[in-house]
């Protein structure tokens, strides 16, 4: 079942544009991976999903994107019910200068979910549960996150932001700060939360896009050249641009 | 006569340094690799000119005087005079070389005026002689033994770490002088006004040791009930917490619109207006408080059926608080710039809106720096003197209407140096004990400030 529909969609950072046309399918609970080259777009293309770009003033936005058949790009479309709909993981793990505890509740606090204190207490264990960090660190809710490993950390940043319970999850580039071991851990989750989430990554590690996704989109220069089955794209591109990224003659 | 020799030994020191950078490249043209670039071999040298230089004004500068005065007194000797009236003898002679003299010539301080001129000449031109020569020999011993593997690069490094060792302790020790200046005065006023009188006494009224005839010996009791520093206390932190509710709330609100709100091109321009205010004069707000603000709350009270005087606390801290504004909004505006971007992403992602993410993310981040900026607000508050003096009268009234003039530490401190004084006198003196209180309320604040800034950096990195 397709979850988000992209259709002919524009970026421009200024006058400069930094997107072509992109039209692209999102599968429902399956991981979509975005690959290519850095400078490509596909973080700005993730960014478009949430409409986290338009932090950036100069930034515009044109097309349409259709997350269950609702154009988030329209006029009337509510950007705080947007995010809660739609989670995202950063780059580098960002959590708040609060403590765990506060980092989980911060989105339930802000939509206003939980009813009860004890109601918020479950929210954040089965958050931190299912980011696979529950058991390192359920003695210490009550300390600052920011102490936690880098690795704790992402998956910190992971608790928070399904604690909202979105039905998309946006990761851009979640574990290129991380060491080998915690991207294991993060891989894993993602395998994990797939089930309840759609998931859309964003990476630079071909191994990764691999191992994780179902389908994964190849974009070059501000174009999606080539979308399809992960399978597909790896084994039998039809592009040869992308068969040159893949097997590491360019990027 | 220094002025020329001082400007000669600085155009020796440039001579030196080309003739160092000269060898250096005639050494380099004969293919013989340096140890250290040209400059050095020429820094070095202008070294080897400074330092001698320096070390013989200095000793010149110490030991001249007492030599002179030595060799002018030793006609005196034996014929029993007392230190105090030899040194009136020497202060005689000199004053009549320099023909400032307006007393009795006697031919005694005629003949030891002429000694004097004379000894002082001798001694300059002695000094002219050394120094050049020393430096000259100096320069040429070093010139000589630069070569092609002589060490010149580590020496310069050293001289310049010395230098500026120099410096800070210079900034250091008159910081230490300071202290020690305050402390010893303060000890002599605490030995005639008792400790307690001060630090509890609610009666401040310095104008009544004006009264004392400075012949007469010094009685205690009669400054009993005058230095009592309780109502300039409380007027010092009642003016500051007037300044400071109009500060705080204006200055981070403007600061948050600027570092959050404003487009690029605002704040371009409001940054600036805004930190106008900080270069304005503080007597101009003075005066500003004193004729404009005061008598404007004057009439607003009376109209109102208040009774307001025209010297009011109010005027004064709130001039004053308008004068704060452009640095706590300033220095929190940094604070919350500074504030990664990826903490506002990941709140935003989280569909929260900008004001939660200001109040919930962004302020907690900032918050050392934000009270950072605060305690130096207030320190500057509890500081200022010139809008006191001028807006918010001098008499120490124990008053917490904010509608009544009162005083502060530093109000009472003009107050109490304006004009003659005897040094000795605890009116004074008193004024050395107020200082002392200013600066250990601000030292106070400002260790208070850097545990808090440190405490949540802790917490927050």
């Amino acid at each position: 079942m397709i979850k988000i529909k992209a259709k002919d969609v524009d970026v421009f950072y200024g006058k400069k544009q930094a997107l072509f046309n992109i039209s692209l399918d999102i599968e429902e609970n399956q991981v979509t991976a975005l690959i290519g080259p850095s400078g490509c777009g596909k973080s700005t293309f993730l960014r478009c999903l949430n409409r986290m770009n338009d932090v950036i003033d100069i930034c515009s936005v044109k097309g349409e994107i259709l997350i269950n058949d609702f154009n988030i790009n329209d006029k009337g479309c509510d950007v705080v019910r947007l995010r809660e709909k739609i989670g995202m993981v950063f780059q580098k793990p960002n959590p708040f200068p609060k403590t765990l505890y506060e980092n989980v509740s911060y989105g339930p606090t802000i939509h206003g979910i939980a009813q009860s204190k004890q109601e918020m207490d479950e929210i954040v264990e089965t958050s931190l549960k299912k980011a696979a960090l529950w058991e390192e660190v359920k003695d210490r809710l009550h300390e600052p996150g920011t102490g936690l490993s880098g690795g704790q950390q992402q998956r910190l940043c992971i608790a928070r932001a399904i604690s909202v319970r979105p039905e998309v999850i946006l990761m851009d580039e979640p574990c290129s700060a991380l060491d080998p071991i915690a991207t294991a851990q993060i891989e894993e989750l993602i395998d994990e939360l797939k089930k309840e989430h759609t998931i859309i990554i964003v990476t630079h590690s071909m191994a990764q896009a691999a191992r994780v996704s179902q389908n994964t989109g190849f974009f070059h220069l501000g174009q999606l050249i080539e979308h399809g089955s992960t399978d597909k794209i790896f084994k039998n591109p039809d592009n040869k641009k992308t068969q040159d990224y893949i097997t590491g003659r360019f990027g | 006569m220094n002025l020329i020799l001082f400007t000669f030994i600085v155009l020796l020191g440039f001579t030196s340094y080309y003739f160092g950078r000269k060898k250096a490249y005639t050494i380099q043209s004969t293919k013989k690799r340096l140890t250290a670039l040209p400059q050095f071999y020429g820094y070095y040298l202008a070294i080897w000119c400074a330092i001698p230089a320096f070390i013989i004004f200095s000793l010149w500068a110490i030991f001249e005087p007492t030599i002179v005065k030595l060799l002018v007194l030793n006609d005196y000797s034996n014929q029993g005079y007392l230190d105090d009236e030899l040194n009136l003898i020497y202060e005689k002679t000199k004053a009549l070389s320099r023909g400032q003299f307006t007393g009795e010539i006697t031919p005694f301080i005629e003949a030891s005026a002429e000694k004097y001129l004379s000894l002082r000449s001798i001694a300059q031109s002695s000094k002219v002689v050394i120094v050049l020569s020393i430096i000259i020999a100096s320069v040429a011993y070093a010139y000589k033994r630069i070569s092609s593997n002589s060490r010149t690069r580590e020496p310069v490094e050293k001289f310049l770490n010395a230098v500026l060792f120099t410096a800070s302790l210079a900034a250091i020790l008159t910081t230490v002088g300071i202290v020690f200046s305050l402390i010893f005065q303060t000890i002599d006023f605490f030995k005639v006004i008792p400790l307690f009188d001060f630090v509890f006494g609610t009666h401040w009224y310095p104008a009544k040791a004006f009264v004392r005839d400075s012949s007469e010996a010094l009685d205690p009791s009669m400054y009993s009930d005058t230095f009592g520093a309780v109502p300039i206390f409380a007027g010092t932190f009642f003016i500051a917490f007037i300044a400071m509710c109009v500060a705080i709330p204006i200055g981070l609100m403007s600061g948050i619109y600027l570092a959050e709100y404003a487009s690029s091109k605002v704040r371009q321009y409001a940054k600036p207006l805004i930190e106008i205010l900080a270069g304005i004069p503080t007597v101009v707000y003075g005066f500003f408080a004193a004729l404009t603000v005061g008598p404007f709350l004057k009439e607003l009270g009376t109209s109102m059926g208040l009774e307001v005087s025209a010297e009011s606390a109010l005027a004064a801290g709130g001039v004053m608080g308008i004068m704060i504004i452009p640095f706590i909004s300033s220095l929190s505006d940094d604070v919350i710039t500074s504030v990664p971007q990826s903490l506002r992403d990941g709140s935003y992602a989280m569909g929260a809106t900008k004001s939660e993410t200001i109040k919930r993310v962004i302020f907690p981040a900032a918050l050392p720096g934000i009270v950072g900026s605060i305690l130096l607000g207030v320190s500057r508050a509890i500081g200022e003197t010139m809008i006191v003096v001028m807006a918010s009268g001098l008499a120490a009234n124990l008053t917490l209407n904010p509608l009544e003039s009162t005083s502060t530490i530093t109000a009472q401190i003009v107050v109490i140096l304006i004009g003659d004084q005897a040094f000795g006198d605890p009116k004074t003196q008193a004024a050395f004990a107020l200082g002392m209180s200013l600066f250990l309320v601000t030292l106070c604040l400002n260790i208070v400030a850097l545990r808090v800034v440190k405490k949540y950096r802790e917490k927050y990195e």
